[in-house]
């Protein structure tokens, strides 16, 4: 396995020295993700390369509607028509998921990775009781029931929901708590990588935070890895390792996240950090960014940012720009740089 | 159990109501059935004769208040008085032996149509855009939209009369007597087979069309995304959590269809002579026969409560949020 595109052009994924011999934890390449939809082909994802390390958190951030949640549903290979991976690949520890056959896909759903989705109220099924959610997983990967059930305690022991609520529909907890299980769930089978979608979008602040520490006490103590997608920058910035930037199903900026944090490059970066106020630092003037994502059926030509970019030159609309290492492990597609 | 309680009260209230109005409907219409009978025997009648022929028919100049409660007494007894049109017979002789013939046709055609329309419906909302999505849909909703007479009395012309694969009338041979055997068996069978297979044919569309749109309602729902990605198998994805959640509405549907297999199926009866309470239910409206008619509709309004308070305790079993509500 090729690890050394640290110069991140093109196919360039977050390659960081380190890791030369053992394969990467995922390792996505050129991910091509289109909606065929009667007005012609949606490029939902387009040519997008990302990867995730043991115990790293990697964070991808964007609006709503620039491919994210798509790219969590590919990795998972959950896509339905008329969605459809036209390109690229996705490995998982070197093994590449887009070839697996069903019995091979049902095996690594959940057991290699697995996901949080954005509102855990709909994420529970609402006519099952929480135990049977957490043990038909468990027993449908080989674990047996009594011990599914041992585990199911521990899990919601680990997760500070008292095991008594396991019989509890899901209408019956709170929207914290309902959160807690559907991560209880996720780490039912202890996969080595968590896909969090938003996880705490749905919940108020305060919850939100209780959530987040919860989430990175046990990353440190169970050791998975993350891959956080979020709108919130300023989420992302607390506790990941790296960050990705996603605008209109490209990956327009990607770096370590204090990098990101201190040095912000892509205008869209910069709009995004400037539309969240940060928890710490001084206070400053939210400004957002004017305009609305592009309509995917016939993007913008050239950089798709520029018809909103306080920064546009006279190439932008012309030509897209390649992705560019502007730093260690920094890549930026912009012509600024 | 509150909840129970509470239902069953309201249940109770409604069958009330509904047998008051039954008791004031046909004294609030003009003329009453001893005159269109007197009027039949082109008054060759004595005055005592009339007067008997009222008590017997329970017509009487007593207060409304005292005519209302003999008629409540009676009736929870279960006597619903002599027939008109089939004199001297008593009603509750005629009903109980057509009660059973549309019973067997109501229940056969209900639960076959319901259960295929139903797995149908979540295969096609399932797999939705596919083949067979393209196909069913449209087929049984043009099936469903056809006048029924018509297909009842082109199935019965060309399967009966033409092929003569099928009897052409009545719930059993002529030459049986009633009893389990084989052969008196193989006969209710044979003549179910055509008024059964004509209605299922009409009202799978209506289950299928219902579950399928509730299917894809439900398959956008994130915890069918969650479930797959689980890694569980797809047929537990399919009815473990999409049709489970899904078959709530069908399933309200197929309550208040129960309620209805006493009188909905009359065309049914009459097509193929069969000998069920939608038969008697059109005699005894042409011969205006009260008591029947009283009766048809006591059972009919009985039946349909009886089958939503089933739903009801039913519906708190599959669906928890009710329980709390």
């Amino acid at each position: 396995m090729p690890t050394d595109q640290a110069s991140g052009a093109g196919a360039g994924s977050i390659v960081r020295s380190a890791a030369q011999n053992t394969p990467l934890l995922l390792d996505i390449r050129n991910l091509q993700v289109e909606y065929l939809t009667p007005h012609g082909p949606v490029r939902a994802v387009d040519n997008v390369s990302i990867a995730v390390q043991s115990g790293e958190v990697v964070g991808l951030a964007g609006e709503s509607g620039s491919g994210k949640s798509t790219l969590a549903h590919a990795i998972l290979r959950i896509l339905h028509p008329p969605a459809l991976i036209t390109g690229g690949e996705i490995l998982f520890s070197g093994k590449d998921t887009l070839t697996m056959n069903m019995t091979e896909l049902e095996q690594f759903r959940w057991r290699s990775v697995s996901i949080v989705f954005q509102s855990a109220m709909n994420a529970l099924n609402p006519v099952m009781r929480i135990r049977d959610q957490l043990l038909d997983v468990m027993q449908c990967h080989g674990i047996s029931k009594a011990e599914a059930n041992r585990q199911a305690v521990r899990l919601f022991e680990l997760v500070g929901i008292d095991p008594q609520r396991l019989d509890a529909y899901p209408h019956q907890l709170s929207g914290g708590m309902r959160q807690r299980t559907v991560i209880a769930i996720a780490l039912a089978l202890n996969p080595p990588l968590l896909i969090m979608d938003e996880p705490t979008t749905a919940l108020d602040v305060v919850v939100q935070k209780d959530i987040l520490q919860q989430i990175v006490h046990l990353k440190e103590r169970m050791g998975f890895s993350i891959l956080f997608i979020t709108h919130d920058l300023s989420l992302l910035v607390e506790f990941s390792t790296h960050i990705a930037i996603m605008y209109a199903g490209e990956i327009v900026e990607k770096a370590p996240a204090r990098e990101l944090f201190t040095n912000p490059l892509h205008p869209y970066t910069v709009g995004l950090m400037n539309s969240f106020p940060s928890i710490r630092g001084e206070k400053k003037k939210l400004t957002g960014i004017p305009g609305s994502p592009p309509d995917l059926i016939s993007p913008p030509g050239g950089c798709r940012f520029h018809p909103r970019c306080p920064r546009m030159m006279p190439e932008c609309p012309v030509k897209a720009p390649a992705n560019k290492a502007v730093a260690e492990d920094h890549t930026v597609a912009c012509y600024l740089y | 159990m509150k909840y129970l309680l509470k239902h069953i009260g309201l249940y109770l209230a409604a069958a009330w109501a509904s047998l008051t109005i039954n008791f004031l409907l046909p004294r609030a219409m003009p003329g009453d059935p001893v005159t269109s009978m007197i009027a039949r025997m082109h008054g060759k009648m004595t005055p005592e004769q009339i007067e008997a022929l009222r008590k017997a028919f329970g017509f009487s100049n007593a207060p409304i208040l005292q005519q209302y409660f003999d008629y409540m007494t009676h009736v929870l007894r279960g006597d619903f008085g002599l027939s008109i049109s089939a004199y001297p017979e008593k009603v509750s002789t005629i009903i109980s032996s057509a009660f059973v013939w549309t019973l067997l046709l109501g229940i056969v055609t209900l639960i076959l149509s319901f259960v295929i329309g139903t797995i149908l419906g979540v295969i096609v909302g399932w797999r939705r855009g596919g083949r067979l999505d393209s196909i069913l849909p449209g087929l049984f909703n043009f099936l469903g939209s056809f006048p029924y007479f018509f297909l009842a009395m082109l199935t019965l012309f060309i399967l009966g009369f033409l092929l003569k694969w099928f009897p052409l009338s009545h719930a059993y041979s002529d030459y049986l007597s009633p009893g389990w055997n084989l052969a008196f068996v193989g006969s209710v069978i044979t003549h179910l087979a055509l008024p059964a297979t004509t209605v299922i044919l009409v009202s799978i569309g209506g289950w299928l069309i219902g579950m399928r749109s509730t299917m894809v309602g439900v398959l956008a729902e994130d915890y069918i995304t969650m479930a797959e990605a689980k890694g569980l198998p797809e047929w537990r994805v399919m009815f473990q959590y999409a049709m489970r959640n899904a078959i709530l509405p069908n399933f309200t549907q197929f309550g208040m269809s129960v309620g209805f297999i006493l009188g909905g199926l009359i065309l049914t009866e009459l097509v193929f002579a069969y000998p069920g309470l939608g038969f008697y239910l059109i005699r005894s409206v042409m011969a205006s026969d009260y008591p029947l008619m009283q009766a048809l509709f006591f059972m009919i309004t009985l039946t349909v409560l009886a089958a939503n308070f089933i739903v009801d305790l039913l519906y708190v079993r599959l669906d928890p949020r009710v329980r709390v509500s």
